[in-house]
């Protein structure tokens, strides 16, 4: 197991490199240069001249793209001239936000989806499943930023329950209670595309298990329903859709990029979508990086955990 | 599994009691910003948007008068103005600190001005300054005695003492920058009404009063700045309660709070003019006919009002009326004549050759650009111009206008923001300012006579004699309509009903030193 998780790990590094050039000749693709973006409608010639001069932005792409990579090697990022602080600790703080964001939505919409997966399997056609499988429809197909949006105004604005946006109250907040408060919307509307995708996949899975022989043994063996159902169908449907929750959880991690701008979560989404639009690079590249690693992190511990509940797969 | 459910309500029903939205409280002011601060460095900022809280944590030499955009006395009490007016002389306000404890002479202000234009300067590394260039005419600075400084500048230079005012202009603690370095734009110290407390980044700046301030403490004790960068959440959070003051609303919505007795809206217009570079080298516009064809055919009235929703005023000319001591109150705007367009374009014997328009996505200033680019097209094709709009992103679209209009399009939208009459026409309409001379001058405006007005207008030190020589420019170029004029934005603000003493500036800058918020 450990021989394999570190193949899988040596493989991601040239994943991640390519990304890192990728993103590079993307972003010098995009008209418009961070000083022209910084000088707004003073931005002459000449002054943009001097500016990009400063910033170290004169040099060619590809010897910029060296001295990044060296830094790089050093575990430095480079400095953010939008914001001016280093990269690594602006990309570490949002990430840190993000993880908390995403990481409960991943709960939730695991627990939620499948939930609702095996009862609407184990009472197929019947009220339950067909109750969920509508709602569930509909969850899929609302746009996320628009149920935000919608969420917001009926919680937040109409019945004053929960916070508009934040993450933490902005005058003498702090603390965990604080943060679930604020989490609460965002999580939620997150989790509720993803709780669907789940849902189907577990209902299938569910569904294919059910009509197994040794299903049917194990209820001619006279156990319980409840048990035959927990411990026998929903062990093995869980296997197929362990991968899927690991697909998920990379999803949860793009969907961020909205939910963070409507709840001004101060995720590294949110900070993606500013640092493009002020043609950061570096704060991109660093913020690409990270979310790029954590996806391949994600999808390999999903992976492990499937081969620790399938002994078929050791 | 039943545990686990009973387990998830109860989570969740403790949630729900826990102690709903609370109010902002009392004293304590949260605004609501569009976005994040770059850096809280005077020096090193361009926008709005992070000027919005330096101007309460710094002071200038100078500041602009109250409900003005004439500058009187800050942290200079007093100034002289040699005769060939290329030396001013500060007298400096005494017994004024820091934040951070450190005195304010003129040592500070000396090392304040080398730090930004002095490339050899210990610190200059802390920047870059983008808007050094507001201080190009300045060749030294010179320590006459502890509370006295001198300016030498290189050409008589009349915006000087408003650039001061500028935000750029603000003057840092020395002490914090020798400490800080780089950081220092994230740990800020100034003379000013409010001290910075703490930047969490993308949730909140803090400010809180400062007791010795030496303009008196401020009544509010602390202002939280939220960045909220997008419009629907950011009025949602007004709506809840969550802001008391919540900048640039979007048109739309600001009926809804004008509806509402809980909240109060402000407007005040502002030195903003949103204009059409007209490309005065080749094609139709390079006939004045034509180009005045474009101001009559355009209803500006329109415009303002439906487009943009009350929130702009018609422009008349190339200076915004803001500047009101420089403001020619006799130029009336185009009006909106289709006929008489139509008969300018017959004489100029135009004959429907298609026409190129930029229209920017969106960007600083530009209100609406899309719906007003759109309009503006349908106008012009009632008098039988045809025009065809190309759209970029702002950043792009910038990159195309400013090195100048040749060889590719007839129009494009612009947009400034100032804080001089001088720097508008200076740098986008003098022959001098042609875009291979490293100016504005995006449609190739030339006319000696405005050439030889604002040479004068800049080296006059004497406003009223300023003010003559703007005004008859304005008389020219509202004439020789290098652009189409067409609107003066408002800025505006909502606040919550129980926030007092809260005006805008014609400047743009939010000043909070005297507002209050009892409860």
């Amino acid at each position: 197991m450990g021989l394999y998780i570190a193949k899988r790990l040596l493989a991601a590094i040239p994943v991640l490199f390519g990304l890192t050039i990728i993103v590079f000749v993307i972003m010098s693709m995009i008209p418009g240069d961070p000083a022209t973006a910084i000088l707004g409608s003073y931005a002459t010639p000449e002054n943009v001249e001097k500016l990009n001069r400063d910033l170290g932005l004169d040099k060619s792409m590809v010897e910029q793209y060296f001295i990044w990579i060296g830094n790089l090697l050093h575990g430095d990022l480079g400095r953010s001239y939008s914001l001016n602080k280093p990269v690594l600790d602006e990309v570490l703080s949002r990430f840190n936000a993000t993880l908390i964001l995403a990481g409960t939505a991943l709960v939730i919409c695991s627990i939620l989806g499948l939930i609702a997966g095996v009862v609407s399997a184990v009472r197929q056609f019947g009220l339950a499943d067909k109750v969920i499988t509508f709602v569930v429809l509909i969850g899929i197909s609302a746009p996320s930023f628009w149920l935000g949006l919608i969420l917001i105004l009926l919680f937040a604005v109409k019945i004053k329950l929960f916070p508009v946006s934040g993450m933490y109250a902005s005058y003498g907040g702090g603390g965990p209670l604080d943060l679930l408060h604020h989490l609460f919307l965002p999580a939620m509307t997150l989790a509720v595309v993803a709780t669907g995708v789940i849902a189907r996949l577990t209902r299938t899975a569910m569904l294919e298990v059910l009509r197994q022989d040794y299903i049917r043994t194990a209820r001619a063996k006279g156990l319980s329903e409840s048990r035959v159902i927990y411990k026998h169908a929903f062990k093995a449907a869980l296997v197929s859709v362990i991968p899927v929750i690991g697909i998920q959880a990379g999803f949860v991690l793009g969907g961020a990029v909205y939910i963070e701008t409507v709840f001004q979560w101060p995720g590294i989404g949110s900070m993606l979508v500013t640092a493009i639009s002020t043609r950061d690079l570096l704060l991109v590249q660093g913020g690409v990086l990270v979310v790029a690693a954590a996806y391949v992190l994600f999808n390999l511990a999903a992976d492990v955990v499937q081969t620790i509940i399938d002994p078929r797969l050791r | 599994m039943r545990k686990l459910l009973a387990a998830a309500f109860g989570a969740l029903s403790l949630l729900l009691a826990s102690p709903a939205m609370s109010q902002t409280p009392p004293n304590v002011a949260i605004v609501g910003q569009i976005a994040e601060p770059k850096s809280l460095d005077p020096a090193a900022v361009t926008a709005v948007n992070d000027f919005r809280i330096l101007v309460n944590v710094y002071d200038g030499l100078t500041r602009y008068r109250d409900g003005t955009l004439e500058v009187e006395p800050a942290l200079a009490e007093s100034w002289e103005i040699s005769e060939d007016g290329k030396t001013y002389t500060f007298k400096l306000r005494s017994g004024v600190t820091f934040h951070d404890g450190s005195e304010f002479n003129a040592e500070a202000v000396k090392f304040n001005f080398d730090r930004m234009l002095k490339e050899d300067h210990p610190f200059h590394d802390t920047g870059p300054f983008p808007l050094a260039f507001f201080f190009s005419s300045v060749a030294e600075v010179n320590v006459i005695d502890d509370l006295t400084v001198e300016f030498k500048l290189n050409a008589p230079y009349a915006p000087f003492l408003s650039n001061l005012a500028y935000p750029t202009g603000l003057i840092v603690s020395p002490a914090a920058v020798e400490e800080y370095g780089k950081d220092f734009g994230r740990h800020p110290s100034g003379t000013g009404a409010f001290k910075f407390e703490e930047w969490e980044a993308n949730a909140k700046v803090v400010v809180s009063r400062n007791e010795d301030y030496w303009d008196g403490a401020a009544p509010l004790e602390a202002i939280v700045y939220r960045p909220i960068t997008d419009a629907n959440t950011r009025i949602a959070e007004m709506l809840a309660g969550g802001l008391d003051i919540m900048v640039e609303v979007p048109p739309d919505s600001l009926q809804q709070f004008r509806d509402n007795a809980e909240y109060k809206v402000l407007e005040q217009a502002g030195p903003h003019v949103w204009f059409l570079i007209l490309n005065l080298k080749e094609g139709p516009f390079s006939d004045k006919l034509v180009r005045q064809a474009a101001n009559y055919a355009i209803d500006k009235k329109a415009l303002t009002e439906n487009v943009l929703q009350g929130t702009a005023d018609i422009a008349a000319g190339p200076t915004p009326p803001a500047f009101a001591w420089a403001y020619d109150e006799s130029l009336d705007p185009y009006p909106y004549d289709p006929e008489k367009a139509k008969e300018l374009l017959k004489e100029a014997g135009y004959s429907g050759e298609p026409l190129t328009f930029y229209v920017t996505e969106g960007g600083s200033g530009m209100l609406d650009p899309v719906a007003m680019g759109t309009a503006i097209q349908a106008d012009l094709q009632k008098v039988g111009m045809k025009v065809n709009i190309e759209t970029y992103e702002w950043n792009t679209f910038l990159d195309k206008v400013n090195p100048g209009l040749e060889g590719k399009a007839d129009m494009a939208e612009m947009a400034w923001m100032t804080n001089d009459p001088d720097t508008l026409p200076y740098l986008a309409l003098r022959s001098e300012a042609f875009p291979d001379k490293g100016g504005f001058n995006s449609g190739y405006y030339s006319n000696p006579k405005v050439d030889e007005l604002l040479n004068a207008a800049r080296e006059a030190t004497d406003q009223s004699e300023r003010a003559k020589l703007y005004k008859e420019m304005q008389q020219i170029v509202h004439d020789d309509a290098p652009w189409v004029f067409v609107a003066n934005w408002k800025q505006n603000a909502v606040t919550r009903a129980g926030v007092e003493n809260f005006k805008l500036q014609p400047s743009f800058f939010l000043m909070l030193q005297k507002v209050t918020k009892p409860q």
